[in-house]
């Protein structure tokens, strides 16, 4: 495919009941003005519904962000679903407060990066410009 | 054909989101795809869905998609934002939210990715292939500016003007566009003051502009409640029955081949013509255009000519 007409999509999503949204926002501008699509699908999403939206927008990126302290069942969730799906090469990166033990074991199941609060939004930008699997 | 196209057909969710990803690019294997599908692609009820911003298009479409999936059909909903002129990018934030996800209902959000009258260049595309993969109805939501209500009508079967109580002046100001172009009108937001003179409204100055315009169904939807969804769908149900109706969605349809033969052709000659005269001569044409030494027409003629010559 024409690698340079192809725009690099990510869906910003918020799973689980916490209510704050203004770091999910401020992404996701980021990653607009950076010349991506982006797919903001609000709070209180569950992870099929995170997994069917990446599925339908054919997202190269799922940006999860999580205050609420559940990333432990909440991303491995994601993931599962994302696999179960088929969609292995979509890659996921998780955002929020997140203990480093917790983030190592993210890590191990395939989250790309883990970005705790006040990461710089550059900073996101480009590892998931320079991560991101071209297909 | 080729796999992809069969696995569209077939009803594959992720081949069809990965087939309109490949539209988007425009590359040539889109093409062959949709040279695959179109033969498919006749049976689906295209409604666009304009109006200005916050006058609840999402919420309208939301509630149509369930309602309409409820009753064993199923939808496709293409919701089109605009893409920043300056990144490139775009929010794409209006994407509805089915509490469980509803395998009858596909949700794709489209860029416009610069193309100027707002809808998606590749809309046609993504419309085609929606249909290829067997939703009976596919709802266009397009960003409620200026050209795109129009725009909306080369692509729609049906075109569903939407406004709020209160916009009276706003009709008045975009009589041409918005009068012109519904086939139904909705008056969303009908909990707040006013829905019925907006009704009423509507209903005079639709009918100043001809006889039957004076016919055209206005219905009243409190969106947020699901009230007069169920009208709305039945309204939207009865043009593809009703045969005057079909009659216009024949002849509508061919406007709309019209159109997009005569759009695919100048794209294909402008391609090969900037492929074909050698390097630097279409950027030479351009700076003698600007510079006035010679005229737009003058300069296609001269560039047209060995191409014409030739086959
Ligand atoms: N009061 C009232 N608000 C509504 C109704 N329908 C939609 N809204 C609200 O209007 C706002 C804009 O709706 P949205 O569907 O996003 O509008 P769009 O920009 O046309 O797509 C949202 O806050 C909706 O909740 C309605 O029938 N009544
Ligand atoms: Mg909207």
């Amino acid at each position: 495919m024409d690698v340079l007409q192809r725009k690099i999509r990510v869906l910003v999503a918020k799973p689980g009941l916490d209510g704050h949204d203004r770091g999910a926002k401020v992404v996701a501008r980021a990653y607009r003005d950076a010349g991506m699509e982006v797919i903001y699908t609000g709070l209180h999403q569950t992870p099929e519904q995170i997994v069917e939206a990446a599925l339908q927008e054919d997202v190269d990126v799922v940006g999860l962000s999580i205050l609420s302290g559940a990333h432990n069942t909440l991303v491995p969730r994601v993931i599962d679903r994302l696999r179960q799906e088929g969609l292995n090469d979509v890659m996921v990166v998780v955002g929020g407060i997140i203990p480093e033990d917790d983030a190592a074991r993210l890590r191990e199941l395939g989250v790309k990066a883990v970005f705790g609060p006040g990461t710089p939004t550059q900073e996101i930008v480009d590892f998931t410009r320079d991560h991101v699997r071209s297909r | 054909m080729t796999e992809l196209a069969l696995a569209v057909r077939s009803g594959d969710r992720r081949a069809l989101a990965r087939a309109i990803s490949l539209v988007e690019s425009q590359s040539e294997d889109a093409h062959r795809l949709l040279a695959d599908l179109w033969q498919y692609t006749a049976a689906s009820l295209v409604v666009g869905l304009t109006g200005a911003p916050g006058v609840g298009k999402s919420t309208l479409v939301d509630g149509l998609a369930r309602a309409y999936a409820k009753a064993g059909r199923r939808v496709g909903v293409l919701a089109i934002d605009p893409s920043s002129p300056f990144s490139g990018g775009a929010l794409l934030g209006d994407r509805i939210r089915m509490d469980d996800p509803d395998p009858r209902v596909f949700i794709r959000s489209l860029a416009t990715r610069g193309h100027l009258g707002g809808v998606n260049r590749a809309l046609g595309g993504a419309i085609a292939l929606m249909a290829a993969a067997g939703h009976d109805l596919v709802l266009v939501e397009t960003v409620g500016a200026g050209q795109s209500e129009v725009e909306i009508m080369s692509h729609a079967d049906l075109t569903v003007v939407v406004l709020m109580p209160g916009l009276g002046d706003d009709i008045q100001a975009n009589k041409a566009g918005i009068l012109e172009i519904g086939d139904l009108f909705v008056v969303n937001k009908a909990d707040l003051p006013g829905a019925d003179l907006t009704v009423r409204e509507i209903r005079s100055m639709l009918s100043l502009v001809d006889k039957e315009r004076a016919l055209v169904p206005i219905t009243k939807t409190i969106a947020t409640q699901g009230e007069g969804i169920d009208a709305l769908l039945a309204a939207i149900d009865a043009f593809g029955r009703n045969p005057e109706e079909r009659m216009l969605q024949h002849s509508r349809r061919l406007q709309q081949a019209d159109r997009r033969l005569g759009e695919a052709l100048a794209e294909l000659v402008v391609a090969k013509i900037k492929s074909s005269a050698g390097p630097g001569h279409w950027e030479a044409a351009v700076e003698q255009i600007a510079a006035r030494r010679l005229d737009p027409e003058g300069a296609a003629r001269e560039l047209l000519r060995p191409t014409i010559e030739e086959a």
